[in-house]
Protein backbone atom coordinates (compact mmCIF):
# COMPACT_ATOMS: atom_id res chain seq x y z
CA UNK A 1 0.00 0.00 0.00
CA UNK A 2 0.76 3.52 -0.87
CA UNK A 3 2.24 5.35 2.58
CA UNK A 4 1.49 8.57 3.64
CA UNK A 5 4.75 11.06 3.52
CA UNK A 6 6.28 12.85 6.39
CA UNK A 7 8.25 15.79 4.92
CA UNK A 8 10.62 18.05 7.29
CA UNK A 9 11.40 21.23 5.15
CA UNK A 10 14.08 22.77 5.72
CA UNK A 11 14.35 26.65 5.35
CA UNK A 12 17.71 27.64 3.66
CA UNK A 13 19.47 31.23 4.62
CA UNK A 14 23.06 32.05 3.59
CA UNK A 15 23.92 27.80 3.59
CA UNK A 16 21.80 27.65 7.34
CA UNK A 17 18.54 26.30 8.16
CA UNK A 18 16.22 28.81 9.70
CA UNK A 19 12.47 28.91 9.85
CA UNK A 20 10.33 31.84 9.57
CA UNK A 21 6.77 31.76 11.76
CA UNK A 22 4.31 33.30 9.87
CA UNK A 23 6.83 34.12 7.16
CA UNK A 24 8.26 36.88 9.56
CA UNK A 25 10.62 36.03 12.30
CA UNK A 26 13.64 33.65 11.77
CA UNK A 27 14.95 31.44 13.89
CA UNK A 28 18.44 29.38 13.21
CA UNK A 29 17.97 25.67 13.30
CA UNK A 30 21.57 24.59 12.53
CA UNK A 31 23.32 23.05 9.59
CA UNK A 32 21.01 21.79 6.86
CA UNK A 33 23.20 18.67 5.72
CA UNK A 34 23.26 17.41 9.74
CA UNK A 35 19.64 17.97 9.88
CA UNK A 36 19.26 16.36 6.72
CA UNK A 37 21.33 13.10 8.07
CA UNK A 38 18.91 13.63 11.04
CA UNK A 39 15.79 13.36 9.73
CA UNK A 40 16.75 10.60 7.45
CA UNK A 41 18.12 8.63 10.53
CA UNK A 42 14.76 9.17 11.76
CA UNK A 43 12.68 8.03 8.94
CA UNK A 44 11.52 11.20 7.12
CA UNK A 45 10.27 10.29 3.74
CA UNK A 46 11.39 12.99 1.85
CA UNK A 47 13.17 16.22 2.58
CA UNK A 48 12.06 19.86 1.34
CA UNK A 49 15.05 22.45 0.85
CA UNK A 50 13.85 26.36 0.49
CA UNK A 51 16.40 29.16 -0.69
CA UNK A 52 14.50 31.65 1.20
CA UNK A 53 17.18 34.75 0.20
CA UNK A 54 17.09 33.47 -3.43
CA UNK A 55 19.35 36.01 -4.83
CA UNK A 56 21.56 35.62 -7.69
CA UNK A 57 24.55 35.89 -5.68
CA UNK A 58 23.81 32.94 -3.42
CA UNK A 59 22.68 30.92 -6.26
CA UNK A 60 26.43 29.26 -6.16
CA UNK A 61 26.25 29.12 -2.40
CA UNK A 62 22.67 27.19 -3.16
CA UNK A 63 23.95 24.62 -5.95
CA UNK A 64 26.92 23.55 -3.97
CA UNK A 65 24.83 22.37 -0.89
CA UNK A 66 22.62 20.69 -3.13
CA UNK A 67 25.57 19.18 -4.27
CA UNK A 68 26.73 18.20 -1.03
CA UNK A 69 23.07 17.02 0.33
CA UNK A 70 22.87 14.76 -2.87
CA UNK A 71 25.77 13.18 -2.08
CA UNK A 72 24.74 12.32 1.67
CA UNK A 73 21.10 11.35 1.94
CA UNK A 74 19.49 8.60 0.37
CA UNK A 75 15.87 9.73 0.00
CA UNK A 76 14.22 11.61 -2.71
CA UNK A 77 14.52 15.58 -1.97
CA UNK A 78 13.26 19.03 -3.34
CA UNK A 79 15.02 22.28 -4.07
CA UNK A 80 12.56 25.63 -4.05
CA UNK A 81 13.28 28.99 -3.71
CA UNK A 82 13.89 31.67 -6.89
CA UNK A 83 13.50 29.51 -9.77
CA UNK A 84 12.36 31.12 -12.52
CA UNK A 85 13.60 29.67 -15.83
CA UNK A 86 14.77 26.25 -17.27
CA UNK A 87 18.00 27.17 -17.14
CA UNK A 88 17.86 27.22 -12.61
CA UNK A 89 16.58 23.97 -12.72
CA UNK A 90 18.67 22.43 -15.08
CA UNK A 91 21.59 23.61 -12.71
CA UNK A 92 19.86 22.04 -9.67
CA UNK A 93 18.58 19.09 -11.13
CA UNK A 94 22.60 18.60 -12.51
CA UNK A 95 23.56 18.88 -8.98
CA UNK A 96 21.58 16.10 -7.78
CA UNK A 97 18.11 17.73 -6.90
CA UNK A 98 15.26 14.97 -7.32
CA UNK A 99 12.38 17.75 -7.68
CA UNK A 100 12.36 21.54 -7.74
CA UNK A 101 9.37 23.44 -6.21
CA UNK A 102 8.16 26.87 -8.04
CA UNK A 103 5.99 29.54 -6.82
CA UNK A 104 5.70 33.12 -7.27
CA UNK A 105 7.61 32.91 -10.78
CA UNK A 106 4.70 30.63 -12.06
CA UNK A 107 1.94 32.67 -11.38
CA UNK A 108 4.13 35.22 -13.19
CA UNK A 109 4.56 33.02 -15.83
CA UNK A 110 2.46 29.99 -15.96
CA UNK A 111 4.60 28.23 -19.15
CA UNK A 112 7.46 28.02 -17.35
CA UNK A 113 5.43 25.10 -15.88
CA UNK A 114 4.98 23.31 -19.44
CA UNK A 115 8.74 24.19 -20.05
CA UNK A 116 10.05 22.06 -17.16
CA UNK A 117 7.88 19.46 -17.29
CA UNK A 118 8.42 19.13 -21.19
CA UNK A 119 12.21 19.16 -20.10
CA UNK A 120 12.44 17.41 -16.99
CA UNK A 121 9.13 15.38 -16.72
CA UNK A 122 6.39 16.16 -14.69
CA UNK A 123 7.50 13.87 -12.16
CA UNK A 124 10.26 16.77 -10.94
CA UNK A 125 8.14 19.55 -11.20
CA UNK A 126 6.56 20.51 -7.75
CA UNK A 127 4.25 23.89 -8.14
CA UNK A 128 4.27 25.14 -4.49
CA UNK A 129 0.90 27.34 -3.67
CA UNK A 130 0.86 29.51 -0.81
CA UNK A 131 -2.57 30.53 -0.22
CA UNK A 132 -4.75 32.85 2.31
CA UNK A 133 -8.44 32.93 3.07
CA UNK A 134 -9.37 36.40 3.06
CA UNK A 135 -12.77 37.60 2.25
CA UNK A 136 -14.72 34.97 2.30
CA UNK A 137 -11.98 32.67 -0.14
CA UNK A 138 -9.00 30.91 -0.71
CA UNK A 139 -6.81 33.22 -3.17
CA UNK A 140 -3.06 32.52 -3.96
CA UNK A 141 -0.06 34.99 -2.82
CA UNK A 142 3.24 35.30 -3.59
CA UNK A 143 6.68 36.58 -2.84
CA UNK A 144 6.39 34.91 -0.08
CA UNK A 145 3.07 35.42 0.89
CA UNK A 146 3.87 38.99 1.04
CA UNK A 147 1.77 39.68 -2.26
CA UNK A 148 -1.86 38.53 -3.15
CA UNK A 149 -3.41 37.77 -6.17
CA UNK A 150 -6.46 37.56 -7.79
CA UNK A 151 -6.27 33.82 -8.70
CA UNK A 152 -8.71 31.64 -6.37
CA UNK A 153 -6.64 28.67 -4.94
CA UNK A 154 -8.98 25.91 -7.02
CA UNK A 155 -8.38 27.68 -10.41
CA UNK A 156 -4.92 27.70 -10.01
CA UNK A 157 -4.42 24.60 -8.56
CA UNK A 158 -6.25 23.52 -11.71
CA UNK A 159 -4.17 25.29 -14.02
CA UNK A 160 -1.06 23.77 -12.86
CA UNK A 161 -1.62 20.05 -13.32
CA UNK A 162 -2.83 20.76 -16.96
CA UNK A 163 0.24 22.05 -17.27
CA UNK A 164 2.14 19.23 -16.68
CA UNK A 165 2.95 19.97 -12.66
CA UNK A 166 3.74 16.59 -10.87
CA UNK A 167 2.49 17.54 -7.51
CA UNK A 168 1.23 20.93 -5.20
CA UNK A 169 2.43 21.62 -2.35
CA UNK A 170 -0.24 23.93 -0.34
CA UNK A 171 0.74 26.08 2.51
CA UNK A 172 -2.43 27.58 4.40
CA UNK A 173 -0.50 31.52 5.42
CA UNK A 174 -3.62 31.27 7.62
CA UNK A 175 -2.46 28.53 9.92
CA UNK A 176 1.31 28.45 9.02
CA UNK A 177 3.09 29.13 12.02
CA UNK A 178 -0.09 28.75 14.39
CA UNK A 179 0.62 25.21 15.39
CA UNK A 180 -3.24 25.22 15.64
CA UNK A 181 -3.10 22.67 12.64
CA UNK A 182 -3.46 22.16 8.95
CA UNK A 183 -6.37 23.94 6.85
CA UNK A 184 -8.20 20.57 6.28
CA UNK A 185 -11.03 22.45 3.89
CA UNK A 186 -9.01 23.84 1.48
CA UNK A 187 -6.31 21.02 1.52
CA UNK A 188 -9.20 18.48 0.56
CA UNK A 189 -11.25 20.70 -1.73
CA UNK A 190 -7.25 21.05 -3.99
CA UNK A 191 -7.12 17.37 -3.14
CA UNK A 192 -10.77 16.80 -4.75
CA UNK A 193 -10.09 18.89 -7.67
CA UNK A 194 -6.67 17.73 -8.97
CA UNK A 195 -5.46 14.61 -9.29
CA UNK A 196 -1.99 14.75 -8.84
CA UNK A 197 -0.24 14.41 -5.22
CA UNK A 198 -0.52 16.75 -2.77
CA UNK A 199 1.30 17.77 0.16
CA UNK A 200 -0.40 19.70 2.98
CA UNK A 201 1.60 22.33 4.78
CA UNK A 202 1.27 24.49 7.45
CA UNK A 203 -0.44 24.85 10.76
CA UNK A 204 1.12 21.48 12.34
CA UNK A 205 1.76 21.70 15.71
CA UNK A 206 0.16 17.69 17.13
CA UNK A 207 0.39 14.24 15.85
CA UNK A 208 -3.37 14.70 16.12
CA UNK A 209 -2.76 17.41 13.70
CA UNK A 210 -1.10 14.58 10.78
CA UNK A 211 -3.93 12.19 11.58
CA UNK A 212 -6.40 14.42 10.54
CA UNK A 213 -4.90 15.78 7.32
CA UNK A 214 -4.57 12.28 6.14
CA UNK A 215 -8.03 10.88 7.68
CA UNK A 216 -10.18 14.15 6.15
CA UNK A 217 -8.09 15.00 3.13
CA UNK A 218 -6.76 14.06 0.01
CA UNK A 219 -2.95 15.05 0.74
CA UNK A 220 -0.44 12.14 0.32
CA UNK A 221 2.24 13.81 2.03
CA UNK A 222 2.28 16.30 5.04
CA UNK A 223 5.28 18.98 5.93
CA UNK A 224 6.21 20.80 8.47
CA UNK A 225 9.39 22.26 9.81
CA UNK A 226 9.53 24.23 13.44
CA UNK A 227 7.95 20.88 14.98
CA UNK A 228 10.91 18.79 13.83
CA UNK A 229 13.84 21.37 13.96
CA UNK A 230 13.21 21.98 17.68
CA UNK A 231 12.36 18.42 18.37
CA UNK A 232 8.75 19.09 19.33
CA UNK A 233 7.58 16.05 17.59
CA UNK A 234 10.19 13.58 17.06
CA UNK A 235 9.66 11.85 13.56
CA UNK A 236 9.95 8.45 14.99
CA UNK A 237 7.11 9.04 17.84
CA UNK A 238 4.75 11.21 15.44
CA UNK A 239 5.36 7.67 12.72
CA UNK A 240 4.45 5.54 15.70
CA UNK A 241 1.69 7.12 16.56
CA UNK A 242 0.16 7.58 13.20
CA UNK A 243 0.49 3.83 12.61
CA UNK A 244 -1.60 2.38 15.87
CA UNK A 245 -4.16 5.40 14.08
CA UNK A 246 -4.18 3.16 11.26
CA UNK A 247 -2.82 5.54 9.08
CA UNK A 248 -0.14 3.99 6.26
CA UNK A 249 2.96 5.08 7.09
CA UNK A 250 6.53 3.85 6.15
CA UNK B 1 34.41 -0.38 -12.91
CA UNK B 2 30.40 0.28 -13.09
CA UNK B 3 29.52 2.11 -16.21
CA UNK B 4 26.25 3.83 -15.80
CA UNK B 5 24.81 4.58 -19.44
CA UNK B 6 24.69 8.51 -20.28
CA UNK B 7 21.31 9.79 -21.71
CA UNK B 8 19.22 12.33 -21.67
CA UNK B 9 17.50 11.21 -18.78
CA UNK B 10 17.48 13.01 -15.35
CA UNK B 11 18.90 12.82 -11.93
CA UNK B 12 21.60 10.09 -13.00
CA UNK B 13 24.09 11.53 -10.48
CA UNK B 14 21.67 9.92 -7.35
CA UNK B 15 23.24 6.36 -8.85
CA UNK B 16 26.32 7.20 -8.86
CA UNK B 17 26.24 9.38 -5.24
CA UNK B 18 24.26 6.18 -4.16
CA UNK B 19 27.24 3.68 -5.71
CA UNK B 20 29.84 5.93 -4.19
CA UNK B 21 27.70 5.53 -0.58
CA UNK B 22 28.61 1.99 -1.33
CA UNK B 23 32.09 2.15 -1.93
CA UNK B 24 32.00 1.42 -5.89
CA UNK B 25 33.81 3.36 -8.68
CA UNK B 26 31.57 3.83 -11.48
CA UNK B 27 31.55 6.15 -14.56
CA UNK B 28 28.71 7.71 -16.38
CA UNK B 29 29.25 7.57 -20.12
CA UNK B 30 27.74 6.90 -23.54
CA UNK B 31 31.03 5.62 -25.02
CA UNK B 32 30.38 1.96 -26.25
CA UNK B 33 33.73 0.58 -25.24
CA UNK B 34 33.10 1.61 -21.90
CA UNK B 35 29.68 0.17 -21.27
CA UNK B 36 31.02 -3.42 -23.20
CA UNK B 37 33.85 -3.49 -21.03
CA UNK B 38 32.38 -2.41 -17.43
CA UNK B 39 31.69 -5.48 -14.94
CA UNK B 40 28.23 -4.40 -14.42
CA UNK B 41 26.20 -1.67 -16.18
CA UNK B 42 23.10 0.00 -14.92
CA UNK B 43 20.52 1.85 -16.77
CA UNK B 44 18.94 4.59 -14.78
CA UNK B 45 16.39 7.58 -15.42
CA UNK B 46 13.56 9.48 -15.22
CA UNK B 47 12.08 11.24 -18.14
CA UNK B 48 10.15 10.95 -21.25
CA UNK B 49 10.43 7.23 -23.29
CA UNK B 50 10.07 8.25 -26.92
CA UNK B 51 12.94 11.03 -26.70
CA UNK B 52 14.90 8.34 -24.38
CA UNK B 53 14.40 5.70 -27.27
CA UNK B 54 15.00 7.95 -29.95
CA UNK B 55 18.45 9.21 -28.31
CA UNK B 56 19.50 5.42 -27.78
CA UNK B 57 19.06 4.53 -31.17
CA UNK B 58 20.73 7.41 -32.45
CA UNK B 59 24.01 6.35 -30.49
CA UNK B 60 23.79 2.54 -31.61
CA UNK B 61 23.10 2.11 -27.92
CA UNK B 62 19.82 0.18 -28.49
CA UNK B 63 22.04 -2.82 -30.22
CA UNK B 64 25.01 -2.06 -27.25
CA UNK B 65 22.25 -2.88 -24.42
CA UNK B 66 20.83 -5.71 -26.34
CA UNK B 67 24.33 -7.35 -26.50
CA UNK B 68 25.35 -6.98 -22.66
CA UNK B 69 26.00 -10.31 -21.07
CA UNK B 70 27.15 -8.69 -17.54
CA UNK B 71 24.66 -8.03 -14.82
CA UNK B 72 22.65 -5.33 -16.00
CA UNK B 73 19.97 -2.70 -13.92
CA UNK B 74 17.80 -0.88 -15.43
CA UNK B 75 15.66 1.91 -12.87
CA UNK B 76 12.32 3.67 -13.51
CA UNK B 77 12.26 4.49 -17.14
CA UNK B 78 15.07 2.45 -17.60
CA UNK B 79 12.85 -0.65 -16.64
CA UNK B 80 9.99 0.51 -18.52
CA UNK B 81 12.40 1.17 -21.61
CA UNK B 82 13.43 -2.34 -21.44
CA UNK B 83 9.86 -3.72 -21.93
CA UNK B 84 8.22 -4.10 -25.85
CA UNK B 85 6.37 -1.20 -25.90
CA UNK B 86 5.13 1.88 -24.31
CA UNK B 87 1.69 3.79 -24.32
CA UNK B 88 4.42 6.80 -23.42
CA UNK B 89 4.40 8.31 -26.75
CA UNK B 90 3.52 5.08 -28.18
CA UNK B 91 7.24 4.19 -28.24
CA UNK B 92 8.42 0.62 -29.43
CA UNK B 93 11.40 -0.32 -26.81
CA UNK B 94 13.90 -2.60 -26.32
CA UNK B 95 11.78 -5.86 -25.85
CA UNK B 96 13.94 -7.72 -23.69
CA UNK B 97 10.72 -8.42 -21.29
CA UNK B 98 7.88 -9.75 -22.45
CA UNK B 99 5.74 -7.08 -21.55
CA UNK B 100 3.60 -3.44 -22.09
CA UNK B 101 4.10 -0.10 -19.96
CA UNK B 102 0.45 0.98 -19.92
CA UNK B 103 -0.56 4.59 -18.37
CA UNK B 104 -2.06 4.17 -14.43
CA UNK B 105 -6.01 4.96 -15.27
CA UNK B 106 -7.08 7.81 -13.05
CA UNK B 107 -8.57 6.69 -10.72
CA UNK B 108 -6.00 7.53 -8.22
CA UNK B 109 -3.34 10.08 -8.03
CA UNK B 110 -1.10 9.98 -11.12
CA UNK B 111 2.15 9.78 -10.39
CA UNK B 112 2.41 7.66 -8.43
CA UNK B 113 4.71 8.93 -5.78
CA UNK B 114 5.75 7.47 -2.52
CA UNK B 115 6.76 4.83 -0.73
CA UNK B 116 5.08 1.27 -1.14
CA UNK B 117 5.91 -2.50 -0.26
CA UNK B 118 5.84 -5.74 -2.30
CA UNK B 119 3.40 -8.07 -2.81
CA UNK B 120 5.52 -10.67 -3.90
CA UNK B 121 9.15 -10.72 -3.94
CA UNK B 122 11.68 -12.97 -5.51
CA UNK B 123 15.09 -13.99 -6.56
CA UNK B 124 18.77 -12.68 -5.45
CA UNK B 125 18.07 -9.16 -6.30
CA UNK B 126 15.88 -9.30 -3.38
CA UNK B 127 17.98 -11.47 -0.97
CA UNK B 128 17.33 -9.92 2.70
CA UNK B 129 14.30 -7.79 1.37
CA UNK B 130 10.46 -8.61 3.18
CA UNK B 131 7.05 -7.87 1.52
CA UNK B 132 6.84 -5.28 4.25
CA UNK B 133 9.86 -3.41 2.83
CA UNK B 134 8.69 0.19 1.46
CA UNK B 135 10.92 1.45 -1.59
CA UNK B 136 10.63 4.57 -3.07
CA UNK B 137 8.07 5.11 -6.60
CA UNK B 138 7.74 7.69 -8.61
CA UNK B 139 6.25 6.86 -12.00
CA UNK B 140 2.82 7.44 -13.92
CA UNK B 141 3.52 4.19 -16.68
CA UNK B 142 3.76 1.01 -14.90
CA UNK B 143 4.72 -2.76 -16.80
CA UNK B 144 1.76 -5.13 -16.52
CA UNK B 145 2.99 -8.57 -14.89
CA UNK B 146 4.15 -11.22 -17.02
CA UNK B 147 6.76 -13.92 -17.10
CA UNK B 148 9.59 -12.00 -16.18
CA UNK B 149 7.77 -10.18 -13.18
CA UNK B 150 10.34 -11.03 -10.35
CA UNK B 151 8.69 -8.46 -7.09
CA UNK B 152 5.17 -6.92 -7.95
CA UNK B 153 3.66 -3.79 -5.93
CA UNK B 154 0.36 -2.68 -5.89
CA UNK B 155 -1.38 0.93 -6.72
CA UNK B 156 -4.39 0.89 -8.30
CA UNK B 157 -3.42 -2.76 -9.50
CA UNK B 158 -0.80 -5.17 -9.35
CA UNK B 159 2.03 -4.17 -11.51
CA UNK B 160 5.93 -5.30 -11.72
CA UNK B 161 8.00 -3.85 -9.13
CA UNK B 162 10.91 -5.69 -10.31
CA UNK B 163 11.79 -7.68 -13.77
CA UNK B 164 14.84 -10.50 -14.39
CA UNK B 165 15.58 -12.17 -17.81
CA UNK B 166 19.07 -13.44 -17.61
CA UNK B 167 21.71 -11.18 -16.85
CA UNK B 168 18.90 -8.44 -17.20
CA UNK B 169 16.99 -7.11 -14.07
CA UNK B 170 14.90 -3.97 -13.59
CA UNK B 171 13.13 -2.24 -11.08
CA UNK B 172 10.22 0.15 -11.03
CA UNK B 173 11.16 1.59 -7.85
CA UNK B 174 14.09 3.84 -7.09
CA UNK B 175 16.95 1.79 -5.26
CA UNK B 176 19.00 4.52 -4.94
CA UNK B 177 16.10 6.90 -3.22
CA UNK B 178 14.78 3.86 -0.98
CA UNK B 179 16.78 4.73 2.30
CA UNK B 180 18.56 1.31 3.66
CA UNK B 181 16.84 -0.91 1.63
CA UNK B 182 17.31 0.54 -0.97
CA UNK B 183 21.06 0.36 -0.39
CA UNK B 184 20.82 -3.30 0.08
CA UNK B 185 19.12 -3.71 -3.18
CA UNK B 186 22.08 -2.31 -4.95
CA UNK B 187 24.75 -4.03 -2.94
CA UNK B 188 22.93 -7.18 -3.96
CA UNK B 189 22.59 -6.14 -7.36
CA UNK B 190 26.82 -4.90 -7.47
CA UNK B 191 27.04 -8.77 -5.54
CA UNK B 192 26.01 -10.46 -8.60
Amino acid sequence: MLKKRIIPCLDIKDGRTVKGINFVDIKDAGDPIELAKRYVEQGADELVFLDITATIENRKTLIELVSRIAAEINIPFTVGGGINSVDDVRSLIKAGADKVSVNSSAVKRPELIKELAQEFGSQCVVVAIDTKYENGEWVVFVHGGRTATPLKTIDWAKEVESLGAGEILLTSMNNDGTKSGFALDITNQVSEAVNIPLIASGGAGTKQHFKAVFEQTGATGGLAASIFHFGEIPIPELKSYLRTQKIPIR
Amino acid sequence: MIAIIKYNAGNILSVQNALNRLGYDSMITDCIADIQAADKVIFPGVGEASSAMKYLKERKLDEVILAIKQPFLGICLGLQLMCKSTEEGSTKCLGIFDTEVKLFPPVEKVPNMGWNNFENVNGELFEGVSTMDDLYYVHSYYAELCKDTIATCKYVKPFSAALQKDNFYATQFHPEKSAGIGALILNNFLKL
